[in-house]
């Protein structure tokens, strides 16, 4: 892995570099090693997605970017930059300038992360005063702005509407709106769209990746879907047990998948055109993070398992540049 | 265990007897609110529903949040008392002077999303399994030797699992117990309101092939209800669409996904992510959110979101119908119907 490293230096233009990142939940109990050597960087204005099952380490690495996670708990190794800042050594003064200003997140269910007790007007405004420190006008003019650029219809009588008052297509709408307040270079999406319905979620997808475009914004997308992937993905890769097996261009990684777990989530993935027919589904369950094999995490599951597999983890293999694999069987 | 559906000695009625049938069910819930708790309006839940089942087949019902298929479920199995509506099986009347409600419940068997909500904490997985045999008379030995016959059938090693608790089962597992124990009283028919949408895809692919052995193995009849629409096209014989309480499309699955009739069924189908990044969507094809189902639109309840709608679709209600006398596709849409007074409709007709 470390030579792999250095054949690919982190590009100069890189909005985000990831290295080496290890989150461990370190309780009486056990130690749960939730992201095991994760390493990645992201262009200004590209979307990754990372693609994973419950328990993968997705939403755990997407939190660690922003140090959402517990201090107390969680025990954050490896190194992260995002827009030249050291987000692990970071003074909680300056996190606060950089939550909300450098990067934003979303989340699958808005009412977390929306004050029911204030208007939705009142949140952005409120917002962009502890920002940027502009007047009160400023910001309510922004605010509506911001509501017309989500696309929310009727913006001027939505801003004096609670959380409680939108449906769940507008509720996610608004939080996007705050967390664009002050046009953040990094966009984080945990699962934005997974609890909307089908005719919403394509919506919000669609509104995404316009949005991504116009404001050049980086995204790094969490989802369990591999149809959300293909609709807004420039970049995906493949979480399991904290690492990732895959990562290459959405068009590579969809249509040629190296990994066996991640042909075994395409195979289980019910598509047009299966009916009649048995789902090529992958055996067994998901690994206990706290008692992680010492080579590969899905051996125990894999049907070309081998001795080589469970006693040491798999390098990183680059058969196509761009497009990596931790596999014993890929060739290099 | 295994038995053909034409011969299965439980038929009363004969093969061409719907198993299920299923007549205009109506349930409305009043709203209350305001100073003196006044009637606020009327949640229109489930409105007027209609549907068969024929013996051994799968039928899906597919719909947004709050379209009324979970309530619908609810409703069938008598969890929630129906306002209207009857419902026949297998030629015989559901209530007094009937089948008796708990002989239904014996025939019918449901399959909850949330799959630890519905298992006791308390019960280790092989009793709650040979819980509702014993209520029905079974010797206990007996019930419990069954439950460890059908926790084999789904795939739960008996040795090992019998004597767990829910809570020490994965999400997957817990779904099979759940399945295992709709088994138990050897129903006809199982009610699976969204079995697998708590699922993680890789369990998600083992619980869907499941599903299809059991239903060759034990001759059995699915209602599957889900918001998934790849699931429903994998796992059905015909397909329900329901929009705001209402079945807005019935018909086979292949001419329901091929060649969808209605424009919200139409919509629904092409929200699905293509899978092909080469091929990406540019636009959506509805927007804005369901409506509330609290005081639906007049006429037809989708004409707010629908790209054709005409004066005629806010002043009557469209009925359910074919292209022709026997046709089994389905569709409540005024552009379907000759005369109807929509200008699509004229021009279909010339």
């Amino acid at each position: 892995m470390e030579a792999a490293l250095l054949d690919r230096p982190a590009a100069a233009e890189s909005l985000v570099s990831v290295r080496d990142l290890t989150v461990r939940f370190v309780s009486k109990e056990a130690v749960v090693h939730a992201v095991n050597g994760v390493s990645f960087d992201l262009a200004a204005g590209e979307v990754l997605v990372i693609l994973g099952e419950s328990g993968s380490g997705k939403s755990v690495s997407l939190r660690a970017l922003m140090r959402l996670l517990p201090a107390r708990k969680a025990v954050i190794e490896g190194d992260i930059r995002v827009a030249g800042h050291d987000v692990l050594a970071m003074a909680p003064r300056a996190l606060e300038e950089f939550r909300g200003g450098v990067v934003s997140m979303i989340f699958q269910e808005p009412m977390t992360a929306l004050d029911p007790v204030f208007t939705i007007g009142t949140q952005i405004a409120e917002t962009i005063i502890r920002h940027e420190g502009t007047s009160r006008a400023e910001a309510d003019r922004r605010a509506l702005e911001l509501l017309e650029l989500v696309q929310i219809p009727s913006a001027k009588r939505r801003l004096a509407n609670y959380p409680h008052e939108l449906s769940g297509g507008l509720r996610q709408r608004a939080m996007i709106a705050i967390a664009l307040a002050c046009r953040p270079r990094l966009l984080l999406a945990d699962e934005p769209t997974t609890a909307l319905d089908a005719t919403v979620q394509i919506q919000i997808l669609l509104l995404l990746r316009k949005l991504q475009r116009e404001l050049g914004m980086g995204v790094i997308f969490v989802t369990h879907d591999l149809g959300v992937a293909g609709e807004i993905a420039d970049r995906v890769a493949v979480m399991y047990a904290g690492r990732f097996v895959e990562s290459g261009l959405v068009e590579e990684v969809m249509k040629r998948p190296l990994h066996p777990y991640t042909q075994g989530l395409m195979g289980s993935t019910v598509q047009a055109g299966l009916r009649g027919r048995r789902l090529a589904a992958i055996p067994g369950a998901p690994p206990d993070l706290s008692r992680l094999p010492p080579g590969c995490a899905f051996a125990p599951r894999c049907a070309y398992a081998e001795e080589a597999c469970r006693a040491a983890l798999p390098a990183e293999k680059w058969p196509v540049p761009e497009h990596m694999a931790r596999c014993i069987r890929v060739a290099a | 265990m295994a038995m053909s559906v034409t011969a299965d000695p439980r038929d009363r009625g004969g093969p061409a007897q719907p198993l299920l049938i299923v007549r205009d069910l109506k349930r409305h819930f009043p709203l209350k609110g305001g100073l003196f708790n006044r009637a606020a309006g009327t949640v229109q839940a489930v409105d007027g529903i209609g549907f068969s089942v024929m013996k051994g087949e799968t039928l899906g019902i597919v719909g947004e949040s709050g379209c009324g298929k979970s309530t619908t479920a609810r409703l069938l199995m008598r969890l929630m008392e129906p306002d209207a509506g009857e419902v026949i099986f297998d030629g015989e009347p559901v209530g007094p002077g009937g089948m008796s409600l708990r002989e239904m419940r014996r025939q019918i068997q449901m399959v909850f999303q949330d799959s630890y909500a519905s298992l006791n904490p308390r019960l280790p997985i092989e009793d709650t399994i040979a819980f509702a045999p014993t209520v029905h008379g079974v010797p206990k030995a007996k019930a419990r030797a069954r439950a460890r016959e059908l926790l084999t059938a789904v795939g739960l090693a008996p040795d090992q699992f019998a004597r767990r608790y829910p809570h020490e089962l994965s999400g997957g597992q817990r779904q099979r117990v759940n399945i295992a124990r709709a088994l138990a009283l050897e129903p006809r028919v199982i009610v699976l309101d969204e079995p697998v949408s708590a699922l993680d895809k890789s369990v998600e692919a083992q619980v869907l092939n499941l599903l299809i052995d059991l239903k060759q193995q034990f001759g059995l009849t699915y209602i599957f209800i889900s918001h998934d629409l790849n699931v429903v096209q994998f796992i059905s014989d015909r397909v329900l669409v329901m929009y705001l309480g209402q079945v807005v499309e019935i018909g086979p699955v292949e001419s329901i996904y091929g060649a969808p009739r209605h424009p919200y069924t139409q919509a629904l189908l092409a929200s699905r992510p293509s899978m092909d990044p080469a091929r990406r969507m540019t636009e959506p094809p509805l927007t804005g959110d369901p409506p509330n189902p609290i005081n639906p639109p007049s006429g037809c309840r989708f004409r707010t979101r629908c790209a054709f709608a005409e004066e005629v679709c806010a002043a009557v209600v469209p009925r359910l119908a074919g292209d022709g006398a026997d046709d089994a596709h389905l569709a409540a849409c005024h552009m379907r119907v000759p005369g109807s007074g929509h200008s699509r409709a004229a021009a279909r007709a010339a």
